[in-house]
């Protein structure tokens, strides 16, 4: 039985969260193929055929992929399926879009962010803002699946050596259309990869004041992430919300400063391997998953927590 | 231009739901219910479509049980003009509300579809990509902006890494994401007039749509527990913890 998970890339590089969707795809199958979908990325095929445990590349170069447009990638996908018998993708922004559109097209369901593979048709999934988990089995031929790249280790992406096979799949669906992304540049770790994150709540009061988070940032190299409460107030943008509906992570060390720690930011962190919390409020409720606690006014505890490190 | 805004009743967001205590399942006894928060500000994108011009009928529509028309009258009174209920005993899935979505469509043939992206009890974020799928119509997901304009739809998406601008031609499907809007509170007049909008309900059968789930629950337990933590004093201290008990900074 062989998988097929697709890349998540932005046409030059392979991102990481592919490495840890082959993880999750070992559970399942013994073969594992790759989708190296996009326009000009070849880049993206040599990197993924060094990709551990994978042995073919599907490589598709063409421009309606450009954009990952979810109406062209679902029928691509589709149109190769028929072999496989489970498809996954990671559970970012890119593959919550395509992946249902993938699944309807088969008629068959999605078992969407999952965190733990029990059996070819069994695994383990977060509901209720990760309150509970469900054991969920699919009783469909072909198991679609988003994976939650924090619950699997990512595969070497240096050991492999799989076939590259180019395939011309030309689906343009001719109903959406690629505008433009306003991404935020950074010379930071992404959040979904970062090693430590420093997330700030509504207790920074303003955008500005994001300033104190920056210092402990560079000495840790940290990535730099909020609580809805934060993005909601505008003091940073969207792409900074972990959380439920935001990004979920599990980096070695979480400090959460002026966050209170609501279910759905939890949802989005409490996986993380340690976790400080900063806050004034000591009843706040992320003082309750927090391993290192400090009740105290942020704003002199972050410019002398930078003098310490 | 016809919208149609397909809701969902789910367990109010305020509660923190556990698992029963024999893990068949999670425990709803006595919960509240409401509607589902991306949907309540779906419902407000189309009314706000409509009190702008762009839109003149709003339908309201769900998949579930009876009383699901709670939810519905709550739409009405936040400003659709209609709902309907297509009734079903079962826990419906993505796929077969979608399925039933579809038939509706078909018979009611909107310009659009604004949904939410996804419902706060399975975190499942999949109906509305695959009602488009099935439709064969463009799908605009995670929407935070949305502007209506020549047989169009240009819609700002949050992704990953931060914006996304894409145009889709209609009929399309919006997902909504937070930041679309802030839902208003219903007045108790719209309250009372919404007693009076026109609720149809169909039962499933009616459609024909195989509603049967394709996945089965068999097992809901509780998330592992993080061990308490402790409170450090100051800095200091909390420096010293991460760097010799933690080991996670040098």
């Amino acid at each position: 039985m062989t998988a097929l998970v697709i890349t998540e890339h932005d046409n030059s590089e392979l991102k990481g969260s592919t490495l840890n969707t082959v993880s999750a795809a070992q559970k399942l199958d013994d073969e594992i193929h790759v989708l190296v979908a996009g326009f000009n990325c070849n880049s993206v095929a040599e990197s993924a055929s060094k990709i551990e445990g994978v042995s073919k590349i599907l490589y598709v170069d063409s421009s309606e992929y450009e954009n990952f447009l979810a109406e062209n990638i679902s029928l691509l996908i589709k149109n190769i399926s028929n072999d496989y018998s489970s498809i996954l993708a990671p559970a970012t922004t890119n593959g919550k879009n395509y992946m249902p559109r993938v699944a309807a097209l088969l008629d068959v369901a999605q078992i969407s962010d999952i965190s733990a593979v029990e059996s070819n048709d069994t695994f383990q999934r977060p509901i209720y803002a990760g309150n509970c988990i469900a054991t969920v089995k699919s009783s469909d031929e072909v198991k679609v699946i988003t994976v939650r790249t924090t619950a699997f280790d990512p595969v070497s992406s240096e050991s492999g050596s799989a076939e590259i096979l180019k395939l011309e799949e030309v689906n343009d669906a001719g109903i959406s259309q690629f505008i433009k992304d306003e991404l935020a540049e950074s010379d930071r770790p992404e959040l979904t990869a970062a090693d430590v994150i420093i997330s700030g709540g509504r207790g920074m009061q303003n955008g500005e004041n994001f300033n104190l988070l920056e210092g402990i940032a560079d000495k840790l190299g940290a990535a730099i992430g909020a609580s809805r409460a934060a993005v909601d107030s505008g003091f940073v943008p969207n792409d900074y919300q972990v959380g439920q509906t935001g990004k979920i992570v599990a980096p070695n060390l979480y400090i959460a400063v002026g966050i209170s720690g609501a279910i759905q930011h939890l949802a989005g962190m409490k996986d993380s391997k340690v976790i400080v919390a900063i806050n004034k409020d000591e009843d706040a409720p992320i003082f309750q998953v927090a391993d290192y606690g400090l009740v105290a006014d942020l704003f002199t505890a972050l410019p002398e927590m930078e003098s310490k490190i | 231009m016809k919208i149609l805004v397909p809701i969902k009743r789910v367990v109010d967001y305020n509660v923190k739901v556990r698992p029963k205590a024999d893990e068949s399942d999670v425990d709803l006894n006595n919960v509240k219910m409401a509607i589902n928060p991306f949907c309540e500000i779906a419902v407000e994108e189309a009314v706000r479509l409509k009190e702008a011009g762009s839109a003149d009928e709003i339908i309201a529509i769900t998949v579930g049980e009876s009383v699901a028309q709670e939810q519905l009258r709550t739409a009405l009174a936040l400003g659709a003009d209609k709902a309907i209920l297509i009734e079903t005993d079962q826990e419906p899935q993505p796929l077969g509300i979608s399925k039933a979505l579809k038939s509706i469509v078909e018979r009611e043939n909107p310009d659009l579809i604004i949904m939410g992206k996804q419902a706060i009890d399975g975190d499942n974020n999949q109906t509305g990509q695959m009602l488009a799928a099935l439709l064969g119509y463009p799908q605009a997901t995670f929407a935070s902006e949305l502007k209506v304009s020549d047989g169009k739809a240009e819609v700002i998406r949050e992704v990953d890494g931060g914006l996304q601008t894409i145009s889709v031609k209609l009929p399309a499907i919006v997902t909504s994401d937070l930041r679309l809007n802030e839902p208003r509170y219903a007045s108790l007049p719209n309250i009372m007039k919404a007693k009076q909008k026109p609720l149809e309900t169909i039962s499933s059968d009616e459609l024909g749509i195989d509603l049967n789930p394709r996945i089965s629950t068999i097992k809901v337990s509780p998330p592992p527990e993080r061990e308490a933590g402790i409170i450090v004093e100051n800095i200091d201290q909390l420096v010293d913890k991460l760097k010799n008990e933690a080991k996670v900074i040098s």
